[in-house]
């Protein structure tokens, strides 16, 4: 930075980052978390069967993210050892997602004051909630700024007009086929051509299972579920 | 490890071990513990283990009990832990650097599935058990002996895997059944009678649980059955729908009859 040979105001230099990263998350496809009543359910449109958007960290903690590849990539990394260091120092119930989400927000705040070029990435962290403790989600954007979404979260691609649509939708956790479906159609319906299963790529925080209680939903299991569901 | 950092957080980018990672961070001493005299008999000693396989998988069980020489250490001991979905490993020896052993593998194999979205092969896994058993090597020269048996459902080839390991991290694949720690010998006569192949999953678990009886029969380390205390041997069956434990109830059942079987023989 100090190499810059000409005066730029602290506000266009931020405002500009920010229209870049903003740029490149748009540019990409959504993913989508939403509570359900069997978990918390995490969706993705990603045509790639071995790229993965959302991940497994911890026992009941899960990640999505948006935007560049390669940076989210490492994110998710950094998140899984972080966790299991962190389990493995204390115990496995001090791995908490508020802890995971404040460590995410302190690396992208940093990051997109200190570099020249901000990271196009935004994220989501979801736990699934035990002992009483709610579920939790949080959403963390490309500035490290974080919110609390006590129902859903969408980011990447056209994040907000489709938060918006499933918003209209549901009110309250509805059941895991019918958030199935009510995705399937919001992403095709903003894309303007229909989803096929095979683009979705589906993970579910599982409230039926104990210890790991990530589980992946292949799109045959997709099938399977829209049509008991029916 | 080459250290790399990633925004601040350590990140080694050319590894999926969590050993490396644990390692980078600062929190994990493997130096070897000063030169002095062997510790062996001072502190708790996990006795049997063994595993055997059967026509769809392998079970897994081990006996409650860890001794301190001539004295029982603790009576409740769990041996036999669940790995990931298809494995479990068991350890014998001294009892606090196994634990320790067998909690640090688990978390290593979850780290890498994690971190690569697909599992390891059985024999990956085996593998990096064998290494870890070596590294303590220096731990074992003073007396503290890890000797674990991993056993686990392979899904390539359709069918359970029994490894041993001796302390200095060889790595050696069993075809039927093996059985470790202070009973050990015992335990393997018992299923040397017992085994037979393609058994199924109810005669290899019996199989399991008469062999540690006569394991605790015959070595004073060895804990049986415990009626009044209501502590049974753990065990576990591993195949194609996943690690599955055994009820306390019926490991409690099948010891009933079967000791009210030796009775009746009087």
């Amino acid at each position: 930075m100090a190499a810059m040979p000409f005066y730029v105001s602290p506000e266009q230099l931020m405002q500009d980052k920010a229209e870049y990263a903003r740029k490149g998350i748009a540019r990409g496809r959504s993913a989508v978390v939403l509570r359900v009543n069997e978990g918390i359910l995490f969706a993705a449109d990603n045509p790639s069967a071995s790229l993965h958007k959302i991940s497994e960290v911890y026992d009941r903690i899960a990640f999505a993210g948006v935007g560049k590849y390669s940076e989210f990539e490492n994110l998710r990394k950094a998140g899984i050892r972080h966790a299991d260091l962190k389990g493995y120092t204390y115990s496995r119930e001090d791995v908490t997602v508020r802890s995971l989400a404040n460590a995410y927000s302190q690396l992208l705040g940093t990051a997109f004051s200190q570099e020249v070029k901000p990271l196009e990435v935004e994220i989501v962290l979801a736990e699934l909630g035990s002992n009483g403790r709610p579920d939790e989600i949080y959403r963390i954007s490309y500035d490290g700024s974080i919110f609390d979404e006590p129902l859903l979260a969408a980011v990447g691609g056209k994040a907000e007009p489709l938060s918006a649509l499933l918003k209209e939708k549901v009110s309250d956790s509805p059941p895991l086929a019918r958030a199935v479906r009510l995705l399937r159609e919001a992403f095709g319906e903003l894309s303007g051509t229909p989803m096929p299963l095979s683009q979705m790529e589906v993970g579910l925080l599982d409230r039926s299972l104990s210890g790991r209680v990530f589980r992946r939903i292949d799109s045959s299991g997709l099938a399977r579920l829209l049509e008991d569901g029916s | 490890m080459e250290e790399q950092r990633f925004r601040g957080l350590p990140v080694g980018f050319d590894s999926s071990s969590f050993l490396d990672c644990l390692r980078a961070s600062g929190r994990f001493s493997s130096s070897p513990p000063p030169p002095g005299p062997s510790l062996a008999g001072a502190l708790p000693h996990a006795t049997t283990i063994l595993a055997l396989r059967y026509d769809r998988g392998v079970v897994m069980a081990g006996d409650r009990q860890a001794s301190e020489g001539y004295q029982v250490a603790s009576r409740a001991i769990s041996k036999v832990l669940p790995v990931d979905r298809y494995s479990c490993v068991a350890i014998a020896g001294a009892a606090g650097p196994a634990l320790e052993m067998a909690r640090l593998f688990r978390v290593e194999i979850e780290h890498y599935e994690k971190l690569e979205g697909v599992m390891l092969t059985t024999a990956g896994k085996a593998n990096k058990l064998g290494l870890m058993v070596r590294e303590a090597l220096p731990m074992a020269m003073q007396g503290l002996v890890v000797v674990p048996l991993f056993a686990g459902y392979d899904p390539d080839a359709g069918r359970g895997r029994i490894y041993k390991y001796d302390p200095a991290g060889g790595r050696y694949e069993e075809e039927a059944y093996h059985a470790n720690g202070s009973g050990g010998l015992f335990a393997r006569n018992a299923l040397k009678m017992l085994y037979r192949e393609g058994m199924d999953r109810d005669e290899a678990v019996k199989a399991a649980l008469r062999a540690l009886y006569e394991a605790a029969d015959e070595d004073l380390g060895t804990g049986g059955p415990d009626f009044v205390r209501e502590i049974y041997p753990t065990v576990f069956t591993m195949e194609a729908d996943g690690v599955l434990e055994r009820t306390q109830g019926d490991v409690a059942a099948y010891y009933r009859t079967f000791v009210e079987g030796l009775r009746k023989k009087e």
